[in-house]
């Protein structure tokens, strides 16, 4: 990431301490931590108080540039930092207090380490002396997290807080993103101290490396003229790095063709004729195959994950690898690079261009008019599609597809994990960069309320939709009444298919049909095929948004699809939650099954060899 | 497998020994011996870990430790180029008889006795593990009540030293 929060913008706070002119002021560590917050920029913290967390709310309620907004569930605060994060690019902030309110934040702190968001975490944490005493509400946060977060902080010297929260905004937004949590101890927050800003910051391990080298640019663009078969492989390190003009440049001056993982969408549009979709155990056939049959492939930011790359020794065996990213840890990883290129997307990429500028000016441009020809032939052959729905009934693509078209690319996008999130990523059509929020790397269902909720805040002016299954729903709603409360108006379109569609769709293929445990809207002994009778739906999601202080709508066939979704646009006051009632036996396709080789990727199900039956 | 010694340069801060030794956990290395301890400059300790890992899983843990932010520094000491030394403190049964014998033994390793009582002796030794494993051997048939060694520590040999450009970029935040 090549930008963070204000006001310490790309330089580093160590830098600060040649300026010497600090203001000290003696205030309380509480106080300390409120200034601290507001000097580095933060404008919005989601978070719910406590009795260790307590003395830092009382100076929060007086100040004009934090705003706070109280969440139901620590969970919400930290999906909401995140969906905060990835729409504005800025640090997303959460807070809770000790124990039970921090281990809540654990899965959103999971779920940014995997998806490099950066995010602050702040916890109260009992009083130093009682530390290791098992007291009250004493969980040992930072040994709970310390996997997955890039860094972490106990405090309980208040002299430390502005160092420490300078350092963590640093940290979280600066080389690859990620999570920092900053645990402070009670008396920590209680005591008097002296607040100078800036501090004086000490980092002396953390170097990240931004600029690529020189010699392995030029040997990448020798590759990419000399390819017969190149594709761009882009994740969401572009994303993050802010490079999506480079790599729209890139991408035309060489004619390769661009495959956006599920992480990256929205970094090259959808529309563009270079574009040959997501990559992945439910990409397109043209972006599966292309990566399949490539001599070169450059990865950008991107990290090889198993749900790209299938089986991993079989995955694009004859392709020679360039792979950029700005964490070396993530090169030679999972696949072997040819070409090791550290450094940021943003400067990797404006230095391609001028190296492969240079190898065109010396004669030497790439021919790839017989690979476009065969991709062209694969994009005509298997486009994206899906089977109609029975009669009457609608079809949860056709759904997101719709809000797609109506809403338009401008909208942010987020989504919970399972069918329809695939189908999001599939149908929504993805023109631009941070309008699409979604769970990748740690799959957390319930991500998508809370994120929608952080992204609103963040882009009040933005219209933010999130699609949610209704499993997905389920598990974090509670936040529409965070929503309804702080006029934070998302709209929520929920694809019921009364089950949790995306273990249904496994259990279809490779389980004899057997539904165990994945019906929703009935308890045991239904079996889990007859569709639930008209109006016993339990819950009801539109009284439940009512009672939340929504509006609910329900659409149930697709004659009413576009006008219920144009009822919610119009509806600017209040949050909207749409309950889609959709087929229940539709499924994701293409779909390479998870362990299996990309080359037996299959685009639909009646074509369908011998599938494993190992569910990860 | 073979056997690979990192020297480490860490932040001398609470917690950096448990990151570092979660990290390993969790990449699933197992660390054959560990040693920490200060270093010249006090806000340094250094870290000696002696791993069991092929090249490429090898390469993959330095770059994981890399990235801890309390982490400085990270260099393979190549064997060769390296002094490694282990300490062992040993309790061997010794009487009347056999006392003589033992000392012996613990002269030709250039060890010391370092205490003495009617029916044990008391040796410290440092040295590689080669030589140290030798001396144990020899001592073995007297009788060994109770053993104690030392993580590996070591440094490479030459005027160069792995701290000096780190500590210095240390220095100048300080």
């Amino acid at each position: 990431m090549t930008e963070q929060a204000a006001p310490h913008r790309g330089d580093n706070p160590a830098a600060h301490s040649a300026t010497g002119a600090h203001a000290a002021e003696t205030m309380t560590g509480a106080q300390s931590l409120i200034r601290s917050l507001e000097a580095v920029g933060a404008d919005t913290v989601f978070g719910i108080p406590g009795g260790a967390i307590l003395p830092a709310y009382d100076p929060l309620m007086d100040s004009t540039k934090v705003r706070h907004v109280l969440v139901r569930h620590e969970q919400g605060a930290g999906h909401a930092a995140e969906g905060y994060a990835q729409a504005t690019g800025r640090v997303g902030v959460c807070m809770a207090t000790s124990g039970p309110g921090a281990t809540n934040l654990v899965t959103p702190i999971a779920d940014a380490y995997m998806d490099s968001v950066p995010m602050v975490a702040i916890t109260g944490q009992v009083a130093s002396a009682s530390i290791g005493t098992d007291a009250f509400q004493e969980a040992d946060i930072c040994g709970i997290t310390m996997p997955i977060t890039k860094h972490n902080y106990l405090v309980t010297d208040p002299e430390e807080i502005p160092r420490v929260i300078a350092e963590a905004f640093h940290i979280a937004s600066t080389g690859r993103p990620g999570p920092v949590l900053v645990d402070i101890a009670k008396d920590a927050l209680q005591a008097k101290t002296v607040f100078r800003w800036p501090p004086e910051t000490a980092l002396p391990g953390y170097r990240p490396v931004t600029k690529p080298h020189a010699k392995q640019i030029r040997e990448a663009a020798r590759l990419m003229v000399n390819a017969k078969r190149p594709v761009l492989y882009v994740g969401g390190g572009v994303l993050k790095a802010r490079a999506t003009a480079e790599l729209r440049i890139l991408a035309e001056l060489t004619g390769a063709p661009v495959t956006t993982t599920l992480m990256a969408l929205g970094s090259f549009p959808d529309s563009h004729p270079q574009h040959l979709g997501m990559p992945g155990m439910h990409g397109t056939v043209p972006a599966v195959t292309a990566l399949q049959k490539a001599d070169v492939i450059f990865a950008l930011g991107a990290r090889f994950d198993d749900r790209v790359t299938g089986k991993l020794d079989s995955f694009a065996p004859n392709a020679k690898i360039v792979h950029a990213d700005i964490d070396p840890a993530e090169i030679g990883k999972n696949r072997a690079a040819d070409v090791p290129i550290v450094g940021d997307a943003r400067e990797v990429l404006a230095d391609l261009i001028v190296a492969v500028q240079a190898e065109h000016e010396a004669g030497h441009k790439g021919d790839y008019s017989a690979w476009w020809e065969r991709l062209n032939a694969w994009k005509t052959t298997y486009p994206l599609g899906y089977a109609p729905a029975p009669e009457g009934e609608l079809s949860p693509q056709q759904v997101i597809e719709r809000i797609g078209r109506l809403v338009g690319p401008d909208a942010i996008y987020a989504a919970g994990v399972g069918q329809h999130q695939m189908w999001a990523s599939q149908f929504i059509g993805f023109e631009k960069p941070a309008t699409w929020l979604n769970s990748g790397g740690a799959g957390t269902m319930g991500y998508a309320v809370p994120a929608a909720m952080g992204a609103k805040a963040g882009c009040p002016d933005t219209p933010v939709w999130a699609i949610d299954g209704d499993g997905c729903f389920q598990m974090t709603n509670q936040e529409l009444v965070t929503c309804a409360l702080n006029n934070i108006p998302i709209k929520v379109a929920v694809i019921n298919n009364g089950s949790l569609g995306m273990v249904r769709q496994w259990q279809t293929l490779f389980y004899n049909q057997r539904y165990s445990n994945t019906v929703l809207h009935s308890g045991p002994g239904h079996d889990g095929i007859a569709p639930p009778p008209a109006g016993t739906r339990v819950p009801d999601f539109v009284k439940l948004a009512e009672a939340m202080g929504c509006v609910g709508l329900r659409c149930e066939s697709p004659d009413q699809l576009d006008a219920v979704i144009k009822e919610a646009m119009s509806i600017n006051d209040a949050p909207v939650v749409i309950d889609f009632i959709v087929h229940q036996d539709a499924m994701v396709w293409p779909m390479v099954a998870a362990g299996t080789s990309n080359d037996e990727i299959m685009a639909a199900r009646d074509v369908r060899p011998d599938f494993g039956d190992e569910l990860d | 497998m073979s056997k690979h010694t990192l020297s480490v340069l860490v932040e001398n801060k609470p917690g950096v020994l448990a990151r570092i030794a979660a990290l390993f956990s969790r990449r699933g290395f197992n660390i054959d011996s560990l040693a920490v301890g200060p270093t010249e400059h006090p806000d340094v300790s250094r870290m000696t870990i002696v791993v069991q890992v092929e090249d490429l899983p090898l390469e993959q843990v330095t770059k994981q430790l890399n990235k801890l932010v309390n982490v400085i520094k990270i260099v393979e000491l190549d064997p060769v180029a390296a002094v490694r030394r282990e300490l062992v403190l040993v309790k061997v049964r010794a009487d009347a008889e056999t006392r003589s014998q033992i000392v012996e033994i613990v002269q030709l390793f250039r060890a010391k006795t370092v205490d003495v009582s009617p029916d044990a002796v008391t040796v410290e030794a440092t040295g590689s593990s080669d030589k140290l494993e030798a001396m144990l051997r020899m001592l073995e048939p007297y009788g060994i009540k109770e053993l104690v060694q030392s993580g590996m520590v070591a440094i490479g040999r030459g005027a160069r030293s792995i701290t000096d450009r780190s500590l210095r970029a240390l220095d100048r935040s300080a």
